[in-house]
């Protein structure tokens, strides 16, 4: 590049700039999971930082938080029901649209997709009010059913776009050869898409653990979840506690980053 | 049936393939009922809901829209949801543009570092997100000290609860939904365009605005329809750093359902909400569209 021999008030500028941005950038992402993670340590009983003295303290407490283990319990096991339904819908929706570039094939695709635009707010709401009409008591499934529809998204868009790596020729040749169906997507379309499908696996359980919007109108008494009752405690008393937890769950968060980066090249599936 | 299975070889592969797929439409009819019970359905009866007239649901009529235009300060909460997405969408444009830019020109080893920084934020839970922007807005958190420290200012300063504390953790939150969507553009921009733009004697402020950003809007388009839809709803963020000072959309229609119980009125500003979030949407999607009719001319 002929700037890199001669360089330039304008390239120096250039860089100067788009360095110091992409820098504050990076700062703006890392330091918050940074403060929390310091935070939590603390030996005080207010959210001051830098703490005054580090304790495990905090963590200790989290051992007779009953409340905060059963609402975790429950995040776990919708999360867990979300993703196994998600994967099997969406792989299986991904299958029929992926290789279609008919007209109901791009409408089913913007349908499917709709809950990642649509305020999800809206969507609880009006599940609330489906699920009140239908004359349904609010349940751990009915929970489940607003989860799955704004989490199938996440694995359909993964599948689709590891789909449209698969050659297509791959199929042709291996059905020439005589295999049949279920033979040809167990040994030449899984193989392929299987890190696709993962890592929305991975993503769908996040998004469901993580939700808010549905759980807000979908979760009654018995079926409390982890975001909720968090946000709860941040709302009434900005309990330390809350942040062992976010320490608990950014550990957890990081550890399964690192295992499905390696299993399924989660970076890559993301983009 | 032999006769029918030697045409189709004789056909060769296209055909095969053809009737391959004719059979895997069925493959998305669990999902597409799915979605026609537990999404349209729901969605409809909202529409259906916002049409009664009063809180009880006896009667019919467009008083819920008509009260919601009716009053200013209706149309202030939406008004205010709606620009608080256009600020944070900028801003978040502003910062992640150049932190996409700088992925695409660094090494290997350094990609996998700046992808981990930015994906953690999108994998960590919002309500923790949220939290780590209480730590630090608050009354005893680093901001302040760090202004009471350098002597900047004399008390702590009050900056949860106000609108620039409200952005700056919106901006964030959602930096990881403008950054991605960039950094795939920008790793397909052809290298050869801009060192042509170098070697014809553009600087590289002009090979920026002539080259590199024309070339992207597409992921720009993408990135910035991604952040806008999740800021203007993000409940949680909103909620707890905005406080009660500030209402924007989604705590209204909380507020109406379950503290109220209007159902009709807390459907009708939903619906009010959703048309135009859509419409926001709607019209970055032409963007997109006329940017991407840009890229080939």
């Amino acid at each position: 590049m002929p700037d890199m021999q001669r360089p330039t008030l304008g390239s120096a500028s250039f860089g100067l700039v788009m360095g110091t941005l992409a820098g504050a950038a990076l700062l703006l992402l890392a330091a918050p999971t940074l403060v929390v993670l310091v935070t939590s340590f603390t030996d005080g009983y207010s959210l001051k930082f830098p703490p005054p003295a580090y304790s495990l303290r905090w963590y200790a407490s989290l051992i007779d938080a009953w409340q905060l283990q059963d609402a975790a319990l429950v995040s776990l096991k919708l999360g867990a029901v979300v993703t196994a339904v998600s994967v099997v819908l969406g792989t299986a929706a991904a299958l029929a649209i992926g290789r279609s570039r008919r007209a109901w094939a791009r409408g089913l695709d913007a349908l499917f997709m709709s809950p990642l635009v649509l305020p999800a707010l809206a969507f609880g709401l009006a599940s609330l009010v489906f699920f009140s009409t239908a004359g349904v008591e609010l349940s751990f499934l009915t929970l489940a059913v607003g989860h799955i529809v704004v989490s199938v998204p996440y694995v359909l868009r993964t599948t689709l776009a590891s789909l449209a790596q698969l050659d297509p020729a791959l199929l042709e040749s291996s059905e020439s050869l005589g295999a049949g169906r279920f033979y040809t997507f167990r040994r030449v379309t899984l193989p392929t898409i299987r890190n696709g499908i993962g890592a929305g696996a991975f993503i769908a359980f996040m998004s469901s653990f993580d939700n808010i919007p549905v759980s807000l109108f979908m979760a009654d008494a018995r079926n409390e979840v982890l975001p909720i009752r968090m946000w709860q405690i941040l709302e009434n008393s900005l309990d330390v506690r809350a942040a062992a937890v976010s320490g608990v769950l950014i550990a957890v968060t990081v550890l399964a980053m690192v295992v499905m980066e390696r299993v399924a090249g989660l970076s890559r599936q993301l983009r | 049936m032999t006769a029918a299975a030697i045409t189709a070889g004789l056909a060769g592969p296209a055909t095969a393939a053809r009737t391959r797929i004719g059979r895997e439409w069925t493959l998305a009819l669990p999902l597409a009922a799915f979605f026609a019970v537990f999404f349209v359905t729901p969605l409809l009866l909202l529409v259906a809901v916002s049409l009664f007239a009063d809180a009880e649901m006896t009667r019919f009529g467009l008083d819920q829209y008509v009260r919601f235009f009716g009053d200013a300060f209706n149309l202030a909460v939406l008004g205010s949801t709606l620009y608080l997405g256009v600020k944070v969408t900028a801003l978040t444009l502003l910062f992640g543009y150049p932190l996409a830019w700088l992925y695409t020109r660094s090494g290997p080893r350094m990609q996998s570092a700046l992808i981990l920084v930015i994906i953690l934020p999108l994998l960590t839970s919002v309500v923790v997100r949220t939290f780590a922007w209480i730590v630090i807005l608050g009354r005893d958190g680093i901001v302040n000290t760090l202004l009471l420290s350098l002597g900047l200012a004399e008390t702590p300063l009050r900056l949860l609860y106000t609108e620039g504390g409200l952005v700056a953790a919106l901006v964030q939150v959602q930096m990881p939904l403008m950054v991605l969507p960039l950094i795939t553009t920008l790793s397909r921009l052809d290298p050869n365009l801009l060192d042509a733009s170098a070697a014809l004697g553009a600087g590289p402020w002009r090979g920026f605005w002539k080259v590199t950003l024309p070339l992207s809007l597409p992921g720009i388009v993408a990135g910035c329809l991604l952040t806008y839809a999740a800021s203007v709803t993000a409940f949680i963020t909103q909620s707890l750093v905005g406080g009660g000072q500030m209402l924007f959309m989604p705590q209204y229609i909380y507020q109406q359902t379950i503290t109220l119980h209007n159902w009709p009125f807390a459907a009708a500003i939903s619906i009010v909400f959703m048309v135009s979030v859509l419409g926001v949407v709607m019209l970055f999607n032409l963007l997109g569209r006329a940017s991407k009719g840009y890229v080939h001319a």
